[in-house]
């Protein structure tokens, strides 16, 4: 047990080369890996943390996004919902004027249609009583019949009132053509003697008289000038009759009517 | 009965002899640089890595740790000493488990050299810490007269760590040479296993010590710069 001093020194030496040897292969490499290990991990640590606060931050700006997307929403819906009940309101109104429209036309239409009908069913009535009256008429034409034309035509121009003779000796001095008289057989010379003297003595002039035949105007007899007419047929009676018939009109005739009637 | 590797000489010419220590201490110095060389080439810097990287890099910031809770502020510029200080008792000690080996660590030579470069090596980190003149003023601390006694501490302790060392190890050596005549097949097995224990915390005790007096010499210089404050 003695101290080999070369031996001494060799381990010496031996130590040192094993301190620089280790260090250049040992320690150096593994705590440079340790060290760029902890550089990564706190880099990315710190990366980590700046993602966080950017994270929290888009998060709050999405949160406040959501919210202001929320109001306009709502704000949004309230407008439609107002817009839809005003535009309800609105279609509402239209239809109701649409339909009073509508309505008024149809009455209006309805009230067309009933004038028409009547219109139809008078002028059908008419023609059936024409026809009736002229067969009638036709059958009992006889020479005294048309005197007593005569006679009731007179009768007639005797009955009118004074503003009426003023009027026509008006229209006859106005006028440079003669009375006409139309009838619907020819008058006899008799006859047309008469007439001529009951207008003379009527109108107190010298009349012109001309004579035509019309065999439209059955049982009647016409005198017209330029601008004035008296006539009578049957027309007129016909007329009366209408207004009596309640199928015609659809309605009940007036006491007045069917007392002008039976007059 | 051989006590020492040393006298177990494979070459000798004059003052130049090649023993089993320096054979053995050189096999350990290859195995060492070997393995390092190896699991240090493949080394990554990714957050999962080799088991072997993650042995060796437990051992290294332990030991970083270990110089650092000492006293020792950068602890990377003491590892290159104090750990290989380590890595080389506790290996060659480790390795007894291996037939028909004996350990470096059980020669006076070497031990010696071990303590010796720790002698050497406390001045050394004291002065490049603090400078020359300032190291030197520990010797006289706290009094002029106090220089010898320091003198003696430095060099009994040191004698300490080569007596220490030594002597466990060859004790332990010893033992289980002498149990294997008497009780060859179980007490030696046993004796290897508690060698083993005895290698790692002498290992241990060493650098230990190693750093304690290293630190021991950098504070004391830093301590006298930092201004003295009386409690009030």
């Amino acid at each position: 047990m003695e101290i080999n001093w070369f031996t001494v020194v060799a381990q010496v030496i031996n130590f040192i080369i094993l301190v620089w040897l280790l260090k250049r292969f040992l320690y150096k490499p593994i705590l440079k890996a340790i060290e760029d290990r902890e550089n990564k991990i706190v880099a990315q640590l710190e990366d980590a943390e700046a993602k966080k606060v950017e994270a929290k931050a888009e998060r709050e700006e999405f949160q406040q996004k959501n919210t202001s997307f929320d109001e306009q929403k709502k704000e949004l819906l309230a407008n439609a919902t107002s817009d839809a009940a005003d535009h309800r309101q609105e279609l509402f109104d239209n239809a109701r004027t649409e339909a009073a429209q509508l309505s008024k036309k149809l009455a209006t239409a309805a009230e067309e249609q009933r004038h028409s009908e009547q219109k139809t069913h008078r002028q059908k009535i008419q023609q059936e009583v024409y026809g009736i009256a002229r067969k009638a008429l036709f059958d009992l034409a006889t020479v005294s019949l048309e005197e007593q034309l005569t006679q009731s035509f007179i009768k007639r121009l005797n009955a009118l009132t004074k503003a009426e003779v003023k009027q026509l000796k008006t229209a006859f001095t106005g006028s440079s053509r003669p009375l006409v008289v139309r009838s619907a057989v020819a008058l006899s010379e008799a006859q047309r003697q008469a007439l001529k003297q009951s207008l003379d003595e009527l109108l107190a002039i010298e009349t012109s008289l001309s004579f035509e035949v019309v065999p439209a105007l059955i049982g009647g007899m016409e005198l017209s000038t330029q601008d004035y007419k008296i006539a009578w047929n049957i027309s007129a009676y016909l007329r009366g009759f209408e207004k009596v018939v309640p199928a015609l009109n659809g309605q009940q005739p007036t006491n007045q009517e069917l007392k002008e009637y039976h007059v | 009965m051989k006590l020492s590797p040393d006298e177990t000489i494979f070459w000798e010419y004059g003052f130049f002899t090649i023993n089993l220590t320096l054979v053995t201490t050189w096999g350990i110095m290859l195995l060492l640089i070997i393995s390092a060389v190896i699991i240090t080439r493949q080394l990554r810097t990714d957050v999962q890595i080799s088991g072997w990287q993650s042995f060796l890099e437990i051992l290294v910031t332990g030991i970083n740790k270990q110089i650092e809770e000492v006293g020792l502020k950068q602890p990377a510029h003491y590892i290159g000493f104090i750990g290989t200080l380590f890595l080389f008792i506790a290996t060659a000690n480790l390795l007894i488990i291996l037939p028909w080996y004996e350990p470096p660590t059980g020669s006076l030579s070497t031990t010696a050299a071990l303590s010796i470069c720790v002698l050497f090596a406390v001045p050394f980190f004291g002065i490049q810490k603090n400078g020359f003149v300032a190291y030197l003023k520990t010797y006289v601390e706290p009094a002029a007269f106090m220089l010898p006694f320091n003198i003696i501490g430095k060099v009994s302790r040191t004698l300490a760590l080569t007596i220490r060392l030594f002597g466990n190890i060859m004790s332990g050596g010893l033992i289980i040479a002498i149990l294997l005549t008497i009780a060859p097949l179980l007490f030696p097995v046993i004796m290897t296993g508690l060698g083993l224990l005895t290698g790692m915390v002498q290992a241990y005790i060493f650098s230990i010590l190693a750093t304690v007096y290293i630190a021991a010499a950098v504070r004391e210089s830093e301590r006298r710069e930092m201004p003295i404050t009386q409690p009030k």
